[in-house]
């Protein structure tokens, strides 16, 4: 049977027994036997209570079935499971209508469970750095058996075309032109986000008119909004070629998919990131400094330099690594825009290509998946993680540290 | 005391205050000025996408039409129509025996490349084809009608056939996988740390990591998606569902952080009434902190929802690249997404797919500033001041 029709027969079997304990624990607590004593909850509470007692048994059953399926132990057979499942329910349900007595307390009962939810609920966002972390770990491991880490982190040729099963795939797998490139076009993007996103902020923060603000705000919104796959068509259809003759004019060779081409149009994506979080951090700076420098005959610029960006340091910092952290992930646009050959150089007119470039070449291509060019994909997924994590960790404990000092 | 004001450094301050103040304006209309740019090249690809040549031809179903659907044509004519539209004849004459035998002249759809001769853009007609177009068109059997078949078809390796159907279908259904995931997780976890978490180290973490998760690359959840997902849980390669629960992990934050802030802007006092009326901590949640907070929990999941929608890396990962003309039927089916579509028609050498990608863009883009202002909108009309 399939997984769907499964879930159709226990949702069949289990909808109906859980509204009938409902209403026979509410009725059970209307009953003459109860005559003239007082209930410690209402009789809804009773309800929610016999929908436990019926489901949870019935719930964790199919929970391990499925635990003992994934992991290949036993194979439950179908019917048997559906028959198991109802039958739980159905002596839950039993149990529950049995112990519904007016000195149960269900309402505490219920609303215990309640908050174990909320907290196995929260406690989902964890699982799932930490299923990120384990699956690029584990895979990457398995590639790392095969080339050597050393190999990787100072080679300088990327080739996992030479890579065919069985063959030597010694000095294969550097990984330098892939860093270089990222870093390339990561720092083209900050060359472009930097400067603009950091004087949209200050121009919003220390100059702007209320309506002006208003405007230009969710205008810079909208560039943060548009999705990556279209900054990455608008960089190949239209950015390369200006770029290629532009280069012509000057009397220069451009590739089409050079590296500067995905770089400014990243560094457009990335400028309402920093302006909004700088200008955040700029309105946080308490106006006292600013007056008193104001009062000291300094100019608006000079109090904006001298005082107010000062101040604002640590969060500017913090901004400015988030959205290097942001450039370094960043797949679309250097997928659609930059190149898939892996390339050591200095010029940005030449194409390069980045980390997550041959991360989703690796997925896309017809290997095998235990191929050694996928899990390369992996290791330079491993890679990805953690300069993203330490990046982001570091910003967010330097915009702390900054908030604890002027809030 | 006494000072004396040098005049020349005071002018000199006074124009470097200015030229400060003057580049902060240049980077706010630097970027506007690129968002002018950006959105009127997309509109001016993306318009002639709408037009669709179609040609008026003699449609002659003979014999040899029911093996060859190009030889229900004038032989000239045959290389002008899209292959589309020929390789249909042969099955419609067996559904239909009465067709046999008949010539009915109609408008019928024109190959991609009489298309963009048309719409005077760079084709491949050869020179006599062009002028058989140029004829057809002043006896006015050729016309750019409004391009339906973009809005009702499904991929297709012929640019004149190719629509945005099967995409938009996948996305709605991997959009509502996130939505059922995402939403009733995001909720909980937020009403959990606000109102239920005790403060210890393991709360904190949570609150690190949530924030933290909000800023991992898209393309990492992808290979969680297909380690977790796919390998692990068995959930069928490149369907709705598998992209749906990847993207689902990548809206949770958006949504716990808005979630958090509306339920933050609650006052205590509301909280602090219910409790004294006798309301357990659960029932405040649910009588009073839940409905007050609804309008900001719905904006942010809307706006996560919009981020979802325009996501393409993890799905690529997932396998959602691939080519399927089809709209899928189910959530385990194979499907395919906007953004997908948009970058499987960028990477196409044929011209014309180029403004249908741009089409494409326009709609998605469209889309995404219609969820963004019904989040706005919402906002504004039903978020309580306090």
């Amino acid at each position: 049977m399939e997984t769907g029709t499964i879930f159709f027969y226990l949702f069949c079997g289990l909808a109906p027994l859980a509204i009938v304990a409902y209403f026979l624990a509410t009725k059970k607590t209307f009953s003459v036997k109860f005559e003239g004593e007082k209930f410690q909850s209402t009789p809804g509470s009773y309800g929610w209570y016999a929908i436990v007692c019926t489901l949870s048994p019935a719930l964790l059953a199919s929970f391990l079935a499925a635990i003992l399926h994934l992991t290949g132990t036993v194979e439950v057979p179908a019917t048997a499971l559906i028959a198991t499942v109802i039958a739980l329910a159905a002596g839950g349900l039993w149990i529950g209508i049995k112990t519904v007595k007016p000195s149960l307390k269900a309402r505490s009962i219920v609303e215990q469970l309640i908050v174990k939810m909320l907290f196995a609920a929260s406690m989902v966002s964890i699982l799932t750095t930490i299923g990120i972390v384990l699956s690029v770990t584990f895979e990457a491991m398995k590639f790392f058996e095969v080339v050597s880490i050393w190999d990787f982190i100072t080679g300088t040729t990327w080739n996992p075309d030479e890579a065919v099963a069985g063959k030597d795939v010694a000095g294969v797998f550097g990984s330098i032109p892939l860093f270089a490139g990222t870093f390339m076009i990561t720092a083209i993007a900050m060359v472009v986000a930097v400067p603009v996103g950091l004087f949209s902020a200050i121009c919003m923060a220390e100059y702007a008119s209320p309506t002006f603000r208003k405007i230009a705000k969710p205008s810079l919104e909208i560039l943060a909004g548009i999705p990556t796959v279209v900054y990455g068509f608008f960089a190949a259809i239209t950015v390369s070629p200006m770029i290629v003759n532009a280069a012509e004019y000057f009397g220069l060779q451009a590739d089409f998919t050079n590296a500067l081409s995905p770089g400014l149009v990243m560094g457009v994506m990335i400028i309402p990131l920093i302006s909004s979080l700088s200008d955040d951090v700029i309105t946080s700076v308490p106006n006292a400094l600013r007056e008193g420098s104001l009062a000291m005959g300094a100019y608006r610029s000079e109090t904006i330099k001298t005082v107010v960006l000062p101040a604002a340091l640590p969060g500017i910092v913090s901004a400015f690594l988030l959205a290097v952290s942001r450039a370094v992930g960043e797949t679309m646009i250097v997928v659609m825009a930059a190149g898939l050959r892996a390339n050591l150089t200095m010029n940005p007119l030449e194409g390069m290509t980045t980390v997550t470039v041959r991360i989703v070449d690796a997925f896309t291509g017809d290997q095998a998946f235990d191929s050694p060019e996928t899990l390369s994909a992996f290791g330079l997924g491993l890679v990805l993680l953690v300069v993203t994590l330490v990046l982001n960790v570091i910003s967010l404990v330097v915009i702390r540290k900054f908030r604890q000092q002027y809030e | 005391m006494s000072f004396t004001i040098d005049k020349k450094v005071m002018k000199r301050r006074a124009r470097r205050d200015m030229r400060f103040k003057m580049y902060s304006y240049t980077a706010i209309f630097m970027a506007g000025a690129f968002l002018v740019f950006f959105f009127a090249d997309i509109i001016g690809t993306a318009a002639s996408a709408f037009k669709q040549a179609e040609l008026r031809v003699a449609v002659n179903y003979n014999e040899d039409a029911k093996e060859m659907g190009e030889y229900a044509l004038d032989e000239d004519l045959s290389y002008l129509v899209s292959r589309g539209f020929t390789r249909l004849i042969p099955g419609k004459m067996r559904e239909n025996r009465a067709l046999i035998g008949t010539t009915i002249e109609k408008w019928v759809l024109a190959d991609a490349e009489v298309d963009q001769y048309l719409k005077s853009k760079p084709n491949r007609l050869k020179k006599g084809e062009r002028t058989l177009v140029d004829g057809l068109k002043a006896e006015g059997n050729a016309r750019l009608a409004f391009n339906i078949g973009f809005f009702e078809n499904g991929d297709s390796k012929l640019p004149e056939m190719a629509g945005i159907w099967a995409a938009a279908v996948g996305s709605m259904y991997v959009l509502m996988i996130t939505l059922i995931f995402s939403f009733p997780l995001g909720v909980a976890t937020a009403i959990y740390l606000e109102e239920f978490a005790p403060d210890n180290w393991l709360m904190q973490a949570i609150e690190v990591n949530i924030n933290n998760l909000a800023a991992i690359p898209s393309i990492l959840f992808g290979l969680l998606g297909l380690s977790i997902f796919i390998n692990f849980l068995g959930v069928p390669r490149s369907s709705a569902l598998a992209g749906g629960l990847t993207l689902s992990l990548m809206t949770l934050p958006v949504i716990i952080i808005s979630t958090r802030a509306a339920i933050l802007a609650i006052p205590d006092s509301i909280r602090e009434g219910a409790l004294a009326l006798g309301a357990t901590r659960w029932q405040v949640v649910i009588t009073n902190v839940l409905p007050l907070s609804l309008p900001g929990i719905l904006t942010g999941t809307i706006i996560g929802l919009a981020r979802a929608i325009g996501e393409t890396a993890p799905l690529m990962i997932i396998g959602m690249m691939a080519y399927i003309p089809e709209a899928p039927d189910g959530f385990t089916s194979a499907a395919t997404v906007l953004p997908a579509q948009i970058y499987t028609w960028s990477s196409d050498s044929l011209r014309a797919f180029t403004e249908r990608t741009s089409a494409a863009i326009l709609v998605l883009l469209g889309v995404m500033l219609l969820m963004n202002g019904v989040a706005i909108f919402m906002r504004n009309k039903y978020e309580v001041k306090w």
